[in-house]
């Protein structure tokens, strides 16, 4: 099978507190079958039989769907290639020989822990302002189907709670914005008629507590859209600030 | 039998059990309930659903997990589905049928009791869940949409595209953020628990390395609950995440509580294959898929041989000449026969030379019917007369793409190959293990105040799971059963007040796990950590796999002790401060190498075949399973007694069947 090598340009940083800088690294020998991650593997384990420091950066499913890994690859968010994550990225879409920079995310809500892990758990706290339906979980609701939800509500409500709260809308934004989060949220249960009840209030709690964290706002440049690897689309930012606005403009009414 | 092993089922008719024990259990009352703290490992299923319960009821609970944030643990990468007796379809679903599919599924080795309080509860989950606003799928009519999973011939299986996991645990999650937000839970992320504190014989607490510092830190409570899943990364390459582990509920075991069956593991039959050596995981393509894709290798050798090398493409082979030997082999479940009967299948058809996959082993898993099928339909329902065969495809992988859209693009991306072009290929992996801690009718392990929910526990899947029963055991254990339960053994703790954390308890146990921690990094070893987890991933492989006997039960016995022993010397861990992913993979690799050894001498004294275990020795003629229910018809609950692992003492608990009459079990 062909043989890959690559220049690497990694950011590497040793705490919070402390500067990065970029450092170079060589790998050889990795297949166009590898995933990024099992290159950065490699460079890793090479790392360490020389006894140096390996890279850290955070990976856990490695098959697109839990948000850990997250990337700047190449100056974009997960690197090239659409609608994935850092961990689905293969090296079959490099050139053979290529230079490759490799940065975590860049927002000031998500601090660099170490080389490429960052945290971002303003994106919880944003969650505990109100993403959610306030049912309690140990109660005896109503059987299932006596709620009808059409088709293309229940799809569309779908396609917005497929986030996997990675974090590249904020990294790919030049106002680290996590609208595109919000509004994925905030949609997914704005379309179901069990989110309706709350859904002023959590529109409005959910979009401060993304301001306390210090995201920016959005300029609607649509950055976010295209970066997303679960391409979930603007349309929902433009239902969330429909939400924002019934929410300011008839705060009392139910809905 | 050891009276640690009172499975405390309580009497009545199976159907009435769970209704008596509810009425009869101790309860806690409000105000006291303030008083008690709950700490919960895991925030996966079982871990964030139990933890959002217990918060509502009004204990105070801490939730511990390894992740950044809970919405990361692994149940949710669950592709297919959840299950529930609704019988919404009238196709003769109930609960009753649920019970006996599950009990027959995992070859009448689970507990009937613990499997029937399953099947009632599952119903509610759906209600639950879609109070919570999980977007299932729905048909036109605005009512949730169902499908079929293996080993089952009733559609009972809700789900959200290829992504239920996904869906569910963010639901338990939000459920939980709801409780962090009201004070009632304490999260502490990227913190993982490395041993369990017993004082006077009680679960009391835990010590937890937190991964960004690097220090040690205490936390007691009045219970403890490990929700940490399954142990299938032992294999190395597996579908787990890279980082699910066995070392909270393998260091609980070496505390007192009894692993129950752990030889029982599942290989799923329908994975990405391996391509190459530098693979760190294995990615699996949902058992839904089954239902509409149909397993194929070409009838004769030199098709197949032809196909790996390139020169013939699966297009070539014509329908006379292909095999769809699931649907031969088992004429009545056809390609949704249960996974471990699937994996085996298909192993063999490889092993006699039909793999058509140049890298190694594989078969097809072909959607080209299911195009038509659909096409067909929605062309019907479209009112489109007599359309193009290149309409009907269009169509068909439209409907195909709305049921299973991410599941396709996982394998294109993977692969660089279209599944609905050319046929998937796939290989069985290592996927979840039934095997875990031995828990009571409550939830409890021989630990008196330690719990165990969701796969990190043994009870409900017998020897094989069925599909889509692990998202439906890991909420009901934690929305409906654990809630109720552990009231009872609480309820004696209403006056016992805080639990202090400078206990020399605790001052042992973390002492052991600083000692344990320096043994890694002190010994100036250069090989990666990952060299030694893929030796033993290829041992167990080899081994303990799909397919075990006697000889190589011990063969891999001295070699797991072989890669512990020079794992120990020669492990490169770097000492750093904070942040060390080395490190973190070191402790977890150091207690499956124990866990290793228990699970071969598990395996190698359980002389019989039966779900997923499969003894060589012990098989019909034709190649199917040979279960002894007069010799094993037990849990086999093992007891640490010391680090010589192969002195763990055996203890059985004998396996009544009182309510479905054991058969032998034919999917043919």
């Amino acid at each position: 099978m062909e043989s890959m090598r690559f220049k690497l340009k990694i950011w590497r940083q040793k705490d919070r507190n402390s500067p990065g800088k970029m450092v170079d690294y060589e790998v050889s020998g990795i297949s166009p079958d590898n995933s990024f991650l099992e290159m950065l593997d490699i460079l890793n384990f090479n790392l360490i039989k020389r006894g140096e420091e390996p890279v850290a950066f955070d990976s856990d499913c490695r098959e697109g769907i839990c948000g850990t890994c997250g990337l700047y690859i190449n100056g974009r968010a997960h690197g090239p290639g659409k609608g994935m994550t850092t961990c689905q990225l293969h090296m079959r879409m490099f050139k053979n020989g290529q230079t490759i920079y490799v940065e975590p995310w860049r927002a000031k809500p998500f601090p660099v822990i170490k080389d490429l892990v960052v945290d971002r758990s303003a994106f919880d706290r944003i969650m505990a302002a109100g993403g959610y339906i306030s049912v309690d979980t140990i109660g005896n609701p109503p059987d299932a189907d006596t709620i009808l939800i059409p088709k293309q509500d229940a799809d569309r409500a779908f396609d917005a709670a497929t986030c996997i709260g990675c974090g590249a809308c904020v990294a790919t934004c030049k106002n680290a914005s996590a609208t595109l989060f919000v509004a994925a949220k905030v949609s997914h249960l704005a379309l179901l008629p069990q989110g309706r009840l709350e859904a002023k209030r959590r529109v409005k709690n959910m979009l401060l507590q993304m301001e306390r964290e210090g995201f920016g706002s959005c300029s609607n440049i649509g950055a976010c859209q295209v970066e997303c690897p679960k391409e979930i689309s603007l349309e929902n930012i433009a239902r969330m600030n429909r939400e924002l606005l019934k929410a300011i403009l008839s705060p009392h009414s139910d809905d | 039998m050891d009276s640690r092993l009172d499975a405390k089922i309580p009497k009545g008719d199976i159907s009435e059990k769970w209704e008596n024990h509810k009425n009869s259990i101790r309860l806690v009352s409000p105000a006291n309930k303030k008083k008690i703290e709950i700490i919960v490992v895991g925030s996966g299923l079982a871990g964030a659903s139990a933890a959002s319960s217990l918060a509502a009821l009004g204990y105070r609970v801490k939730v511990f997990c390894f992740h950044d944030t809970p919405r990361r643990a692994h149940s949710v990468a669950a592709q297919g589905g959840i299950n529930a007796a609704k019988n919404y379809r009238n196709d003769g679903d109930s609960v009753y049928r649920l019970f006996y599919d599950m009990i027959k599924g995992g070859d009448y080795r689970s507990r009937e009791a613990n499997v029937y309080r399953l099947a009632e509860v599952s119903s509610h989950i759906i209600d639950q869940c879609v109070a919570q606003g999980i977007p299932f799928a729905r048909e036109y009519g605005g009512l949730l949409d169902t499908r079929s999973f293996g080993g089952v011939q009733v559609s009972r299986t809700f789900y959200a595209k290829g992504q239920t996991g996904q869906q569910l645990l963010l639901g338990a999650y939000s459920a939980l953020m709801r409780q962090v937000r009201l004070g009632k839970v304490k999260l502490y992320t990227r913190r993982e628990m490395l041993d369990l504190v017993l004082i006077d014989g009680k679960a009391r607490g835990i010590i937890v390395r937190n991964m960004l510092t690097g220090e040690l830190e205490r936390h007691s409570a009045h219970a403890v609950v490990l929700a940490t899943g399954g142990y299938g990364n032992i294999y190395f390459l597996s579908t787990n995440a890279v980082n699910s582990n066995a070392s909270a509920a393998w260091n609980a075991h070496k505390r007192g509580a009894f692993f129950a069956n752990p030889c029982f593991t599942q290989i799923h039959p329908t994975c990405i294959p391996a391509s190459g050596k530098y693979q760190s995981k294995l990615t699996l393509m949902s058992e839904s898929l089954r239902n509409d894709g149909r397993v194929w290798v070409p009838r004769r050798l030199e098709d197949a041989e032809a196909i790996r090398e390139g020169i013939k493409s699966p297009a070539d082979i014509p329908e006379e000449d292909r095999d769809y030997f699931l649907e031969r082999l088992y004429p009545a479940f056809g390609n949704l026969v249960p996974r471990d009967i699937a994996s085996r299948a298909i192993k063999r058809m490889c092993d006699a030379g039909y793999s058509i996959h140049p890298g190694g082993d594989a078969v097809f898993l072909d959607f080209h019917s299911a195009l038509e099928h659909y096409g067909t339909l929605e062309a019907n329902r479209l009112g489109i007369h007599s359309p193009s065969e290149e309409t009907i495809i269009r169509l068909g992988r439209r409907v195909l793409e709305a049921k299973y859209g991410n599941v396709f693009h996982m394998y294109e991306k993977i692969t660089g190959e279209d599944p609905l072009e050319t046929p998937m290929k796939v290989y069985p992996a290592s996927h979840y293990t039934m095997g875990g801690l031995w828990v009571d009718y409550n939830l409890m392990t021989t630990v008196p105040g330690l719990y165990a929910i969701g796969e990190c526990n043994f009870s409900d899947h017998g020897a094989n799971r069925l599909g889509a029963s692990a998202l439906m055991q890991g909420l009901a254990d934690g929305y409906f059963i654990l809630p109720y339960t552990i009231g009872d053994y609480l309820a004696d703790d209403i006056r016992t007040g805080d639990i202090p954390t400078d206990h020399p308890a605790f001052d042992r146990a973390e002492r052991e796990v600083r000692d344990k921690i320096e043994r890694l990094t002190k010994n100036g070893g250069r090989t990666p950590v990952d060299y030694f987890h893929r030796e033993l991933g290829r041992v167990m492989w080899d081994k303990c796999g799909m397919v075990r006997n006697a000889k190589g039960l011990e063969e891999a016995i001295s070699d797991i002790r072989a890669i512990r022993e020079e794992f120990y010397r020669e492990a490169a861990v770097p000492k750093v401060e904070g942040l060390n992913h080395e490190l973190e993979k070191a402790l977890r690799l150091a207690d499956f190498l124990e866990l290793a050894e228990l699970m071969c001498m598990d395996a190698l004294h359980r002389n019989e075949s039966c779900g997923a275990h499969f003894r060589e020795e012990y098989q019909t003629p034709d190649g199917e399973p040979l279960r002894d229910d007069e010799n094993y018809s037990y849990v086999a609950a093992w007891e640490y007694t010391g680090e010589d692992i192969s002195k763990e003492r055996l203890h059985k608990e004998p396996l009544v069947f009182e309510f479905v009459e054991v058969k032998h079990r034919s999917y043919k």
